[in-house]
C-alpha cells in the first residue's frame, strides 16, 4: 500500500478514533453505568462526574506515560546492561563513559552549549527587541530575525555550511577575509576549541527570534510611569533600559533563558550535519547517537546523563508552575 | 511609548544601523542559499553567490581546426573557437568575450586577446576577443589541430537545473512526500487528544488535578533521547518496528506535553461565566467542550498545530531512529543530512537547492501564520 493512503488512513481512523473514543465513552458513562434516572439519580451524576475527568485524560496520559515515564526508567534500567543486553554489568557503561576522552569533550562542550547559547540568544534577543520596538520598519526587522524560527536545524546547518566554506568562492567569511582584508583562508570548523562557537552560533542565530519577541511583549508591559519618572530624574537611555527596564522583565528573561537551555540540551542535529563530532566538537545528544543502533547500553547511559543534567531545570519549573496554581 | 518627553535623542540613527547590521546578519546567509540554488555549477565554483549578477570568468579549453590553407610556405588555420564542440561545451549558447588565452593547462590566461604569440618552431597563435583565431604552422597540421586554453567572461547565468536534478535524480520528491506523510497525521491527532485533556485540566474538578499538572510541567523538559532506545525495542516487540506508524505515534507522545500545556493555559483563561452559565442551562461536560470551549479555543489550537507542523518537519532525531532507513522512507532531513551532504558534500548547488526545497514549506506556513505563533509563544510563556 502506498504509504500516502496509509497516511490519509491513519489521520481518519486517528480522528475517528479519537472523536469516536470520546463520544462512545460519555455516551456509555451517562446512559450505561451511572444513568441519570431511577432510585439513585443524584449518586449517578456525581459519581458519573468523578469518573468523566478520567475519560478526557486516558489517551493522553497513556501516550504520556508510555513514550515519556516509562522511557525514564526503561533507559535507566537498559543502561545497566552491555552491548547485547544480556548481562547485567551494573554501573559498567557509566564508568566506561566516564573513563573516555571523548565523553569528558562532550560534557565540557555541552556545559559551554548550555551557557553561551541561552546567553548569546537573549541577549542579542532583548537589544532586537528593544531596538525595534521604537523603529518605523520595526515590525519587519523582526519577522525577518524570526524567521530562522521556522528553518530546520538541518537547513540551517547548511545555510552556515555556505558561510564558514574554506573555498572563498562559497564562503563568505572567508572571501572577507581575504578579499577584504588580504588573509589567508582558515577553515573556521577545524580551529580547535573556537570552533564550537562557531557551531553554537547557528542555534543562537535560530533561537534570538524567540527571545526577541517574547521580550518585546515583555518590554511593552512595563508600566509607563516608571519610565517617566526615570526621565524626569535624568536617567540616560542607557540607564533606563537597564537600570529600569531590564530588573522589570527579569522574570521573563529567566524563563526565556531556561527554555533555550532545556532545548540546547536535546539538539543534535547541528553538530552532526556540520563536523560530526569531529574536531573536539562532541556534545552528548551527538555523542549518544554514535552508540545507536549500536550499543544500546551506552546510548541509554549517555542520554540518563542528559537528563541528570535538565532535573534541576525540571524541578525548577514544576515549583514555578505549582506558584502560578496557587 | 513614542511621545515620552526626552525619548528621541541622537541614538535614532544609531538604532537604525545596528538593527540594519543585525538584519543584515540574519537574512544575508539564507539569502545566499537561496541566490546559490539557481545558479549555474561551473559559476558557482568559479564565483561567490554575492557576485551572481556579474559575468563569471570561466576557463576553459578546445582544439583549433585542422584544415589548413596553404599560404607561401606555411599553412593557416582560421575559425572559431567556440566551434569546437569540446570548448561550446563548457558554455551555454550564449558565450561571452575571451578574455586571455594560452597553450598550457597549466597557464590558461597567458596571453592577452589579440597578440600573436610565437608558439616556437615558427608557429604563430592569435585568439580574439570573439573567439576566433588564426594558427600559422610551417608543417601540415594533419588531422590535429592546436590545443587552445583560454578564458571568456560568461554572463551571469540562472536556470532551474539544480532543482530538476535534485527532485528527479536524487530521490527528493520521495523524500518531499514521506516527510509530509510524516508531518501531516502526526500534527493533527495529538490536538484533539491533548484538547480533551486540556480542558479536562482547566474545567474539571478531580482530586490530583495540580499534581498532573505539574507533571506535564515537568514531562515538558525530559530529553527525547531516552525515549529511543526503549520505545524503538518496544515498537520492535509489538511488531510496528521502524514504520510510518511508529514515527506517527512517537511524535503524538512527544508534543503532548506541550499541547496539553498551551492548551490548558488558553483554556484557564476563557470566561468562567460562559461555561457556567452552558452548564446551568443543562450542558454536559462533553457538549461544554465541543460547542463552547473548542470553537474559543482556535488561537491556541492554531499555536500548537503551527508548532507542531514546524517541529515533525523539521525534525531529524526522530526521523533518523524511527523510520527505516531505506531510501523509499527517508524524510528530507535525513535524505540532506546523511545521503547528501556524503556523497555530494563538494556540490554545492544541489546541497542549497536541497535546504531550499526542506525549508520552503516551513517558510511559507511561518510567514503566514506569524500572528497565531507569536501568540501562542506568548501563551506558554509570559503570565
Amino acid at each position: 500500500m502506498h504509504p500516502l493512503f496509509q497516511g490519509i488512513i491513519t489521520i481518519i481512523i486517528g480522528v475517528g478514533g479519537c472523536v469516536g473514543y470520546f463520544y462512545a465513552s460519555n455516551l456509555v458513562l451517562d446512559k450505561v453505568i451511572y444513568p441519570a434516572r431511577g432510585a439513585n439519580i443524584s449518586r449517578n451524576i456525581r459519581r458519573a462526574n468523578e469518573v468523566r475527568p478520567w475519560l478526557f485524560l486516558f489517551p493522553a496520559i497513556f501516550v504520556l506515560g508510555l513514550y515519556l515515564v516509562y522511557p525514564v526508567i526503561g533507559s535507566f534500567w537498559r543502561s545497566l546492561f552491555n552491548r547485547s543486553g544480556d548481562d547485567f554489568i551494573g554501573l559498567g557503561n557509566y564508568i566506561t563513559l566516564f573513563g573516555s576522552d571523548e565523553f569528558q569533550t562532550a560534557v565540557f562542550n555541552n556545559i559551554l552549549w548550555a551557557i553561551v547559547v541561552p546567553a548569546g540568544a537573549t541577549f542579542i534577543g532583548l537589544v532586537a527587541a528593544q531596538l525595534t520596538d521604537r523603529l518605523s520598519w520595526g515590525n519587519i526587522a523582526k519577522s525577518l530575525i524570526f524567521m530562522p524560527m521556522a528553518i530546520s536545524f538541518v537547513g540551517a546547518s547548511l545555510i552556515w555550511k555556505f558561510v564558514y566554506a574554506f573555498d572563498t568562492d562559497i564562503g563568505l567569511i572567508n572571501a572577507i577575509i581575504v578579499g577584504l582584508f588580504g588573509g589567508e583562508p582558515v577553515d573556521v570548523l577545524q580551529i580547535p576549541f573556537w570552533n564550537n562557537f562557531f557551531l553554537m552560533f547557528i542555534l543562537i542565530w535560530i533561537q534570538t527570534g524567540f527571545a526577541m519577541v517574547i521580550l518585546s511583549a515583555a518590554l511593552r508591559g512595563i508600566p509607563e510611569e516608571t519610565i517617566e519618572a526615570a526621565i524626569i530624574d535624568g536617567a540616560n537611555p542607557f540607564q533606563i533600559f537597564f537600570k529600569i527596564k531590564v530588573p522589570q522583565i527579569m522574570g521573563t528573561i529567566v524563563v526565556v533563558w531556561t527554555t533555550i537551555t532545556i532545548l540546547v540540551l536535546k539538539v543534535f542535529d547541528i553538530v552532526y550535519t556540520m563536523t560530526g563530532g569531529n574536531f573536539g566538537t562532541e556534545i552528548l545528544p551527538s555523542y549518544m547517537m554514535t552508540f545507536m543502533f549500536r550499543d544500546d547500553g551506552r546510548a541509554t547511559a549517555v542520554a540518563i546523563v542528559i537528563m541528570v543534567i535538565v532535573t534541576p531545570v525540571m524541578v525548577w519549573n514544576i515549583m514555578q508552575s505549582r506558584k502560578e496554581l496557587r | 511609548m513614542d511621545n515620552i518627553a526626552g525619548q528621541k535623542s541622537s541614538l535614532s540613527i544609531v538604532t537604525h544601523l545596528s538593527v540594519l547590521l543585525l538584519v543584515l546578519i540574519w537574512l544575508v546567509p539564507t539569502v545566499g542559499l537561496f541566490v546559490s540554488s539557481f545558479r549555474d555549477r561551473d559559476q558557482i565554483s568559479a564565483s561567490g553567490w554575492w557576485e551572481a549578477p556579474f559575468p563569471v570568468e570561466l576557463t576553459a579549453r578546445g582544439r583549433t581546426g585542422a584544415q589548413g590553407t596553404p599560404e607561401g610556405d606555411m599553412f593557416v588555420v582560421t575559425g572559431n573557437i567556440f566551434d569546437d564542440e569540446e570548448a561550446s561545451s563548457f558554455f551555454g549558447a550564449d558565450p561571452g568575450d575571451v578574455v586571455a588565452f594560452g597553450t598550457r593547462g597549466s597557464n590558461p590566461t597567458e596571453f592577452p586577446v589579440g597578440e600573436t604569440v610565437d608558439l616556437g618552431d615558427g608557429e604563430t597563435l592569435t585568439v580574439n576577443g570573439d573567439g576566433s583565431y588564426r594558427w600559422v604552422t610551417p608543417e601540415d597540421p594533419g588531422d590535429r589541430g592546436q590545443r587552445v586554453y583560454f578564458a571568456a567572461e560568461s554572463p551571469p547565468k540562472f536556470t532551474l537545473d539544480n532543482y530538476e536534478n535534485v527532485l528527479t535524480a536524487d530521490n527528493m520528491d520521495r523524500a518531499f512526500i514521506n516527510t509530509m506523510i510524516v508531518t501531516i497525521p502526526a500534527t493533527i491527532i495529538p490536538i484533539l487528544v491533548a484538547a480533551f485533556a486540556a480542558y479536562a485540566l482547566a474545567w474539571m474538578e478531580f482530586p490530583g488535578r495540580g499534581l498532573l499538572i505539574a507533571l506535564i510541567v515537568g514531562l515538558l523538559v525530559v530529553p527525547l533521547q531516552l525515549a529511543l532506545v526503549p520505545m524503538l525495542n518496544f515498537h520492535n516487540a509489538i511488531g510496528v518496528g521502524q514504520s510510518f506508524v511508529g514515527i506517527w505515534f512517537a511524535h503524538t507522545a512527544f508534543g503532548m506535553p506541550l499541547a496539553v500545556y498551551l492548551l490548558r493555559n488558553y483554556m484557564v483563561g476563557l470566561p468562567r461565566d460562559i461555561i457556567e452559565c452552558a452548564k446551568v442551562d443543562g450542558a454536559t461536560d462533553f457538549q461544554v467542550f465541543t460547542k463552547i470551549v473548542l470553537p474559543l479555543s482556535f488561537p491556541a489550537l492554531a499555536a500548537f498545530s503551527i508548532f507542531q507542523f514546524l517541529w515533525t518537519w523539521n525534525d531529524l532525531l526522530v526521523a533518523k531512529v524511527f523510520l527505516p532507513t531505506n531510501d523509499t522512507a527517508k524524510v528530507m532531513t535525513v535524505k540532506i543530512a546523511d545521503d547528501l551532504l556524503g556523497s555530494r558534500g563538494g556540490d554545492w548547488g544541489i546541497l542549497a537547492t536541497a535546504a531550499f526545497v526542506s525549508i520552503a514549506v516551513p517558510l511559507v506556513v511561518f510567514f503566514a501564520m506569524q500572528r497565531y505563533l507569536v501568540r501562542g509563544l506568548l501563551a506558554g510563556s509570559v503570565k
